[in-house]
């Protein structure tokens, strides 16, 4: 058992005693009661339960809570609420971004994150110009997104969704 | 609501509502993390605890001893029940393997025991001190191997169903096919995994879940646990997805029960990934032969299909061939199916069971076939089309445009442009190729009823344990609720999968949408009934509209109509429609592949769907189904496969990193047409369904774009590259 203290979604969140075995992932779930973040293999597999750490997009299910005192967690719950949407999880809603939605938490934590780290500049496998700032294209969204899979099959239209949110066309 | 004669004009026809392209009802929910799924009920009961379910080592046997004393004095363990602590328990109907009681294993990962404790870590590393004693047997797990024995299995009264003279026509055709293909086993691997908290109140049992059919479960539930169905309550009003996958009870829902029954505490069970894929169902693995014989104007005159595939004793056989009887003309015809006994994880149902795997074979020999007669593969599918059962020419389809599915999909996808001589177009390094396929799947007719109640400012509650798998229910009903009582969506609250609620047809077999709402249809012409009632009015002469009741000149706001609040119930049934008239949804699917002229890789390029299904009821939510059932396809075709390791007996690929599916780099841009049509004879809503005919051709499409491209046939899924790497042409 440990003292952990972090950041989720802005709030300090102190939790007196956490076992060390438990993730991020069941951290969030299971003692934070933020079951946005979704468990769908355990694994880091599916990235269902994909977080923003720092700003930068992690599998939450790969890291235990304890690795993360002082960190700054963002979650689904993060980004918007049902009456105050971020205009990715607004974007998601209008192209049908989703079907079961069990993934989508994941799907859209990534998507935000992939835009920014394009905007960053980092590269990725599909990159052509490592010394060129990576182009906005439906071949490096999809690259991008490619750690997050969606089993009902949502891809066409959370690419379109995102292209949206970055104003290109997909 | 007895629905036995055609539809005529009703207030759905109106389509102010039904057939837009609204957005989801549940998606600010979905979106935001705040739809609750079945593992995240923190809210329903206080102090719950936490299960982990063990599975058995071995594929086939008896269990003799589990040894739980170090796993009982592990820290925060609340209680262990194993498999020997209680007799096999009951089965649910359709279900072949038994999910807990007794010493036999019947097949890899089935359950032996659950430990509850405190939390999931403490639950999770006391089940790995469980040691089990078996005593193997030897099983078997080699489809190849049994199905040489395997016996004749009919799906009706015969075991062969025969039209004509199929031996005969096929020798004296004049060019003729006889080619064997395959398909393997595969899982559904829906993203949220098997989930159930189960809470005791005395003898009555809630179970949370994950479930596509709630009265079905609670049913099996009660035959399981061997109580009173009554003392049963099933929940699930978001289903992390399901594609057959959770038509049934599986082990958490049994184990959460048990568990939470020892412990004397609220339990919660998910199943863990490669649980998932060995202790649930699966679709099985099928040996497929087909014959096909024509006339050198490409007329079929003799089709046969045979299948086999394995299941557990009492299992049902992969219904491959069922759509051969149906899909095209031709006099003489044989079908027939071979069932071997394997001892495998249970094989059942999973998205389109039977058509999807059969398409996948069908698709191609007619593909083959045309290029042996030198017909273009639209024009020879259209040559063979009918419009009516060819086993009983007297009964007719009761909407069938697969003729203008091919045409406009044809036209849209410039398959004009298509090279019919294979391996001839190049793009760089690219062998480029296109595909096509017929799409086919029966449309299932199945009761459905629901409650429609209607408060004093006009807001109307539906209420069905029907259940929205990401299919869209939730929208559906309520855009039909909304069309029948002259309402804004804004005003229409739909509370889904409860087993307190009416029974409807459930989420299953792509007759979730058209039953359904065909329910929720019969409820709300009840309560239109019940409004004209209540203000002295004729039901026959009143409108519904703008959230007013109109009659004449008489406009009455319907809360003030409801006054303390009015409530219907009904259902809908079918007569015998569905006998009379052969009733399926169609679809033409065209793919363009680009395969790496070096190392074999396939990328997809493009992928158009045209599909004759009846009315669409919301075309946003109906074009995902499709789209998302095309991505199955794509898996189907170039990667998914469970691995059977033949001498353990299990699927070895039992995680998402070894079972692969598609990703965001696999799909490629999807274009989705449905064609503008109502078939009055499936419901009042004219509807059918979508959600299955998006996968039902699609794996052979893109397995004839293959051949387009690189004029290497494979007749074994999936298309992997190793499976035609070393027959490509030679890279100029």
């Amino acid at each position: 058992m440990m003292k952990l203290s972090f950041e989720v979604n802005g709030t300090p969140c102190d939790l007196a005693e956490i076992d060390t075995r438990t993730t991020l992932l069941d951290a969030l779930r299971e003692h934070l009661r933020l079951t946005g973040t979704k468990k769908g293999c355990d694994h880091g597999q599916c990235g269902a339960c994909t977080v923003l750490v720092n700003g930068t997009r992690i599998n939450s299910c790969l890291s235990l809570a304890v690795q993360h005192h002082g960190d700054r967690i963002t979650t689904i719950e993060g980004l918007g609420t049902p009456g105050a949407l971020h205009p990715m999880q607004a974007a998601f809603v209008r192209h049908d971004g989703y079907q079961c939605g069990y993934c989508t938490p994941g799907q859209i934590c990534s998507a935000v994150a992939v835009l920014a780290e394009i905007e960053a500049g980092v590269p990725s496998h599909v990159t052509a110009d490592l010394g060129a700032a990576p182009p906005l294209t439906n071949l490096e969204i999809r690259e991008r997104m490619s750690g997050n899979i969606c089993r009902c099959g949502a891809y066409s239209n959370i690419v379109d969704a995102m292209a949206e949110v970055a104003g290109v066309k997909a | 609501m007895k629905f036995e004669h055609p539809a005529g004009l009703n207030p759905i026809d109106r389509l102010t509502v039904v057939g837009r392209p609204v957005d989801r009802i549940d998606g600010p929910l979905k979106t935001t993390g705040t739809a609750l799924y079945a593992h995240e009920r923190h809210d329903v009961a206080p102090n719950q605890a936490y299960g982990v379910v063990v599975g058995a080592a071995i594929a086939r046997g008896r269990v003799e001893t589990i040894d739980v004393r170090a796993a009982r004095a592990a820290p925060g363990v609340l209680a262990v029940v194993t498999t020997l602590d209680v007799p096999r328990l009951g089965r649910g109907r359709m279900n072949y393997a038994y999910l807990f009681g007794g010493a036999e294993i019947q097949h890899y990962h089935q359950a032996i025991a659950v430990v509850v404790a405190e939390t999931f870590e403490q639950a999770r590393a006391a089940a790995a001190l469980i040691r089990a004693d078996y005593t193997p047997e030897q099983g078997r797990f080699d489809l190849a191997a049994e199905a040489g024995h395997a016996p004749l299995h009919g799906d009706g009264d015969e075991p062969v169903h025969r039209v004509g003279d199929f031996e005969t026509a096929f020798a004296a055709a004049p060019v003729t096919l006889d080619r064997t293909y395959t398909t393997p086993d595969q899982s559904h691997v829906m993203i949220e995994p098997h989930a159930t908290v189960a809470v005791w109140d005395g003898d009555r049992l809630t179970l949370w879940t994950s479930n596509q059919m709630i009265a079905w479960s609670k049913k099996a539930v009660a035959d399981i646990l061997g109580m009173p169905a009554e003392k049963v309550r099933v929940v699930s009003p978001y289903v992390g997805g399901g594609f057959g996958g959770k038509l049934f009870v599986r082990a958490d829902a049994v184990l959460a029960a048990l568990g939470a029954k020892a412990a004397g505490r609220p339990v919660r069970v998910a199943l863990t990934r490669p649980l998932v894929i060995n202790n649930t169902t699966h679709r099985p693995a099928t040996i497929q032969r087909i014959r096909i014989g024509a006339e050198r104007d490409g007329r079929i005159t003799a089709i046969a299909h045979e299948s086999t595939s394995g299941n557990l004793p009492d299992g049902s056989p992969e219904t491959a061939v069922a759509q051969t009887k149906l899909l095209y003309a031709g006099a003489a015809r044989m079908i027939a199916m071979r069932l071997a006994r394997l001892d495998l994880p249970e094989g059942n149902a999973m998205r389109a069971p039977g058509e999807a795997p059969g398409m996948m074979a069908l698709e191609i020999a007619i593909d083959e076939m045309a290029e042996a007669l030198g017909l273009d593969p639209v024009e020879f599918r259209i040559r063979n089309d009918t419009q009516v059962d060819p086993a009983h020419p007297g009964r007719p389809f009761s909407y069938r445009d697969l003729v203008g599915c091919l045409r406009l999909g044809a036209e849209r996808f410039g398959w004009s442009a298509r090279d019919p001589k294979p391996a001839s177009v190049r793009d760089g390094r690219w062998l480029i190729g296109l595909g096509v396929a017929a799409g086919f799947r029966n449309n299932l007719l199945t009761k459905s009823s629901a409650r429609v109640e209607l408060d004093r400012h006009g807001v109307v509650t539906v209420s069905t344990d029907m259940t929205d798998i990401g299919t869209g229910s939730y929208t559906i009903i309520a855009q039909t609720a909304a069309e029948m009582l002259g309402v804004g969506l804004e005003k229409v609250v739909v509370r889904l999968g409860d087993s307190d609620f009416p029974a409807s047809a459930g989420s299953g077999g792509q007759w979730g949408a058209n039953n359904a709402t065909a329910g929720v249809y019969a409820a709300c012409v009840r309560l239109r009934d019940a409004v004209a009632r209540k203000l002295g009015l004729n039901a026959t002469d009143i409108d519904f509209a703008d959230g007013e009741v109109m009659s004449g000149d008489r406009r009455v706001p319907l809360g003030e109509a409801a006054g303390e609040g009015l409530s219907a119930e009904d259902g809908i049934e079918y007569g015998s429609l569905a006998k009379d008239y052969q009733q399926s949804t169609f679809a033409g699917h065209f793919v363009e592949v680009a395969v790496d002229a070096h190392t074999g890789e396939t990328r997809l390029r493009r992928m158009l769907a045209v599909c004759s299904a009846g009315r669409i009821l919301n075309p946003k939510s109906a074009r995902s189904q499709v789209i998302g059932a095309m991505t199955m396809g794509a898996g189907a075709a170039l990667m998914e496969k469970l691995s059977v390791d033949t001498r353990r007996g299990f699927f070895v690929n039992h995680d998402l990193a070894g079972y692969e599916v598609p990703v965001h780099a696999d799909i490629p841009h999807q274009e989705v047409i449905f064609l503008d049509e109502a078939d009055p004879i499936s419901s009042p809503m004219k509807a059918k369904g979508v959600g299955e005919l998006g996968l039902c051709g699609v794996g052979a499409a893109i397995a004839n774009a293959i051949y387009n491209a690189t004029g290497v046939r494979v007749r074994d899924y999936p298309i992997t590259l190793d499976t035609y790497l070393d027959r490509l042409p030679r890279p100029a």
